[in-house]
């Protein structure tokens, strides 16, 4: 089977970034409400992440549903590791669920247990 | 262009028979909706593989035509 090279650039990407958000914008200017949510909990939990805007890049937008078999974006990879889109971001989020796995995969962040 | 309410809850019910749906019109338009699913089906899968089982229900029309899905799912209670 030839190699495609959007799956292996989608698969470099997430070897290389322990945290890895596929999102329509960017971290500083999300263009789609979902991509924004997923960002802000991102961010409550103080978690450094690279975003990759696949609005700059149609056969990432594409590859990447492909890729995790997942029809949108966001979509959240945390050490190589398909983890959900915003839904279940939100969900993990408000059960302590994402904090615990940001915890378990030894990802630096600044968020503390209250 | 929007998808029904009915249509999305036919096309679940047609994978998961003892399906339980709640759909909600989250912006009144009959495009952005929230559903919760409550299956047996979903039992031993992850949220994810849950999540993957409802999408491939819709049969592609997520992400197209259903361009806004707000979902959770949950196992029906013992």
């Amino acid at each position: 089977m030839a190699s495609d090279p959007v799956n292996e650039t989608i698969a470099k990407t997430i070897a290389d970034n322990d945290v890895v958000l596929f999102m329509k914008g960017t971290k500083q200017f999300p263009q789609c409400g979902f991509s924004a949510t997923a960002v802000k909990i991102l961010e409550h939990l103080g978690v450094p992440f690279k975003d990759v805007n696949v609005l700059e890049d149609q056969g990432i937008r594409e590859g990447i549903k492909t890729f995790s078999n997942w029809p949108t974006i966001p979509q959240l990879y945390v050490k190589g590791e398909f983890v959900g889109g915003c839904d279940i971001m939100r969900e993990m989020y408000t059960a302590g669920e994402l904090h615990d796995l940001v915890c378990a995969k030894g990802i630096p962040h600044s968020h503390q247990h209250a | 262009m929007p998808m029904p309410a009915a249509d999305i809850e036919r096309m679940i019910k047609a994978r998961f028979p003892d399906a339980q749906i709640a759909l909600k019109d989250l912006a009144g338009d009959n495009d952005h909706w929230a559903a919760h699913v409550v299956s047996a089906a979903f039992k031993g899968k992850s949220r994810v593989q849950q999540h993957q089982m409802v999408y491939d229900a819709l049969g592609g029309n997520m992400g197209n035509v259903l361009h806004a899905l707000q979902l959770t799912t949950a196992l029906p209670p013992d």
